[in-house]
């Protein structure tokens, strides 16, 4: 498939993550935004490593081709502890505000 | 180091001693033991003075190394004391005088409190202690230290009496006119130092370094350090602080302002005078200030009616005399009239200071009157004290009197008749001073009538023995004309070469003659003029010029004091005020209106943090591309 189909996708995917970060005001789905940002990013590593391992460079070396496969299993990894780490914040902020809009949270005292 | 000397490094320390004991100890220390130990380290300090005096007498000089005081890439100083001739001859008077003077002010000051009392007697000690390192000191830098500490004692005693705002004033202004005098000075020794590379009196004050420096730069010298004795001692135009440090108690007075600090100045110059001898403008100079002040002094005392303004007058003028000496060559007569002045100018001091004990603090001689019959032995002493002064034949003044006299006549008839006339003033004020005082009728109030009484032995011993100084002290400078040797010329002669007489016999007779005629006709006017002595009014003209001490201090006024201060409000208002508060607050205010602005920003809200980042990396990108 041509490179620029997943750049399309990976590049509507951001944005619409950025526009949901800067529209809306509920945390989860802040959340769910920046986790589609990151995602996006992570599509885009995947095709631009599969169109690299095309390449005659990469076809001399025996596991060069499959680097980036393997940091995005590492970075889904990640993204998923930090899922959780995110969402503990949300709940222990619901706890504490009774609420999860963002612009609650404006002030650093009291 | 020489064994004749293993004693003379006691001779500050024990005023120092003393010093220390007597401000540690203040508060516990009883009233008679800091008197007792006030006086006994200048006692000692005496005697030791007294054998060193024996051994120069003997021929044995040198000077003492103790350590090094600096060293400086190439210049080095010692701390080193110089025992002479002229240094051993001023550690006699200070510590002679000076003991005396103690023993007085344990009398004097009885009324003081105990820590007050103490306080007086470290003051005085350190100033002794200051003073000998002055005379002692083998090099310009160590005089210069003592130099400064009488400057500081001399401030702390005349300010004595704190809680009085006037005497504080009095002390703060002798402090800074010293100090005018003591910046002319500090330039000459630097000058001095850049020129010969060296500041030991050994070394100096020779003819080879001599050589090595232009007239000119005598010249300057010698005029620098001219300024500086000119603050020290009083002279034109720095002379206005003396009368009013008549402010301290009375044997400070008598000690520091009339004894011995003050004549610092003539030490210093008659210890540097082969400088001085070799820069003639500078030796004119001196002669015309010493004369000028002479002059007024004298003219301003004889209309005073405060007694110790008249003797801060007088000594101002006796000071003039010696500084005329000084500047035609005399140094001699100088010298002589600085140990003769110390003598009867102190006696009449503390003469003065038994007046106002008995008086209850009274000052004004107005108010005074017929007090011979009351204190016989103040009285006779303080007419010894006149007569020497006036320059009556026999006693010490008139032996040093006249030979300042004879030398200003070689040097210029003007001059001499000028200090003729001076010396004429001086009789008339002084006997003035005394008719007023001791003869006539009471003119007091009947309570300080009836208190008036002589004051103890512990005042009135050390009086007789200055009188019996102020008779004797001339003897040892009798010239050849009237059968003597003049032992102090001799004794004096390696230090200042004997400066050769141009005067006939017959010549110095007739001056002798004219001057005792003249100053007996004097003490005659004064006799007629204030016999009946009554309060009168000033009579304008002259004499209210003369009472206001020709102006001299608001000239002062007008002239250095208001232009300053005149400046410096115009510099406070515009330069402090505007430039340096309004740039200072300037960016104060910048950074407050800056914060004020920027705050906007933080403004909590997660959305516009999130945008602005946005917008940061869109920046970026657009950098990323299209710029580079």
């Amino acid at each position: 498939m041509d490179i620029k189909a997943y750049i399309t996708l990976s590049l509507v995917l951001f944005t619409i993550g950025i526009i949901g970060v800067l529209v809306r005001r509920n945390a989860i789905i802040i959340f769910l935004c920046v986790e589609l940002m990151l995602n996006a990013v992570n599509l885009l590593l995947v095709a631009f490593s599969k169109m690299h391992a095309l390449s005659p460079v990469a076809k001399a070396s025996a596991n060069f081709a499959s680097d980036a496969q393997i940091f995005v299993f590492f970075i889904m990894v990640v993204a998923a502890a930090e899922v959780s780490v995110g969402l503990a914040i949300i709940v222990m902020m619901y706890r504490n505000v009774h609420t999860v809009d963002i612009n609650f949270l404006n002030r650093l005292k009291n | 180091m020489n064994n004749t000397f293993n004693l003379v490094w006691l001779i500050p320390t024990l005023p120092l001693l003393g010093f220390l004991i007597n401000g540690l100890g203040r508060k516990s220390l009883s009233k008679s033991a800091s008197g007792l130990i006030g006086s006994a380290v200048v006692l000692g300090s005496f005697i030791i003075s007294i054998m060193t005096f024996i051994q120069v007498k003997q021929g044995h000089t040198g000077v003492i190394h103790f350590f090094d005081f600096l060293r400086v890439s190439g210049l080095k100083v010692a701390f080193s004391f110089q025992i002479d001739q002229l240094s051993s001859l001023f550690l006699l008077i200070i510590t002679g005088v000076g003991f005396l003077i103690h023993v007085y002010s344990t009398a004097y000051m009885h009324d003081e409190e105990g820590k007050d009392f103490a306080k007086y007697f470290a003051y005085l000690n350190l100033f002794v202690f200051s003073m000998l390192l002055l005379v002692m000191g083998g090099n310009f830098l160590i005089l210069f230290v003592g130099w400064e500490g009488v400057g500081l004692c001399s401030y702390l005693l005349i300010g004595y009496w704190y809680e009085n705002n006037n005497y504080t004033d009095a002390a703060k202004k002798a402090f800074v006119m010293n100090r005018i005098g003591d910046l002319g000075f500090l330039l000459a020794l630097f000058w001095l130092i850049s020129k010969t590379g060296s500041m030991e009196y050994s070394q100096v004050l020779n003819a080879a370094s001599l050589a090595k420096l232009t007239t000119f730069d005598i010249t300057g010298i010698t005029l620098l350090m001219f300024v500086g004795a000119t603050g020290k001692s009083a002279q034109i135009p720095l002379f206005t602080w003396l009368p009013d440090a008549m402010a301290g108690p009375t044997p400070v007075s008598a000690l520091i302002h009339a004894a011995t600090m003050v004549t610092a100045g003539i030490y210093l110059i008659a210890r540097s005078n082969i400088l001085f001898s070799s820069a003639l403008i500078t030796q004119q100079v001196i002669t015309i200030i010493g004369l000028a002040t002479a002059f007024l002094a004298a003219s301003i005392a004889l209309k005073q009616n405060d007694i110790k303004k008249i003797l801060a007058y007088s000594t101002v003028s006796q000071l003039g005399f010696m500084f005329l000496a000084l500047g035609t060559g005399n140094y001699v007569a100088a010298v002589f009239h600085v140990l003769t002045h110390a003598f009867f100018k102190a006696l009449m001091f503390l003469g003065s200071g038994s007046v106002i004990h008995a008086m209850g603090g009274e000052q004004d001689i107005r108010n005074m009157g017929g007090l011979h019959k009351h204190m016989k032995v103040t009285s006779i002493t303080f007419l010894i004290g006149c007569l020497a002064i006036s320059g009556i034949p026999g006693f010490s003044g008139f032996f040093s009197k006249d030979e300042i006299l004879a030398g200003a006549f070689g040097y210029n008839t003007i001059i001499y008749g000028v200090a003729l006339f001076t010396a004429l003033m001086t009789a008339f004020y002084m006997f003035r001073l005394y008719i007023i005082t001791f003869t006539g009728k009471f003119r007091g109030t009947h309570d300080q009538e009836h208190h008036l009484h002589e004051s103890p032995a512990a005042m009135t011993i050390p009086l007789i023995i200055l009188a019996i100084l102020s008779i004797i002290g001339g003897y040892i400078g009798i010239p050849e004309v009237l059968g003597g040797h003049h032992e102090l010329a001799h004794y004096l002669s390696p230090i200042i070469p004997t400066a050769h007489h141009s005067l006939s016999h017959q010549t110095e007779l007739m001056l002798m003659g004219l001057s005792t005629a003249l100053v007996l006709g004097a003490i005659t006017f004064a006799w007629i003029r204030f016999r009946n002595f009554k309060a009168e009014q000033s009579n304008g003209g002259l004499s209210s010029f003369l009472e206001n001490k020709w102006y001299v201090d608001e000239c002062y006024e007008w002239i250095i004091v208001r232009p300053i201060k005149k400046a410096s409000s115009l510099f406070q208002h515009i330069l402090e005020n505007r430039i340096i508060d309004g740039s200072v607050n300037g960016v104060g205010k910048l950074v407050n209106y800056g914060s004020r602005q920027l705050r906007w920003l933080q403004s909590g809200q997660v959305g516009a943090y999130v945008l602005l980042m946005v917008l940061g990396m869109l920046l970026l990108f657009v950098i990323q591309f299209f710029v580079s």
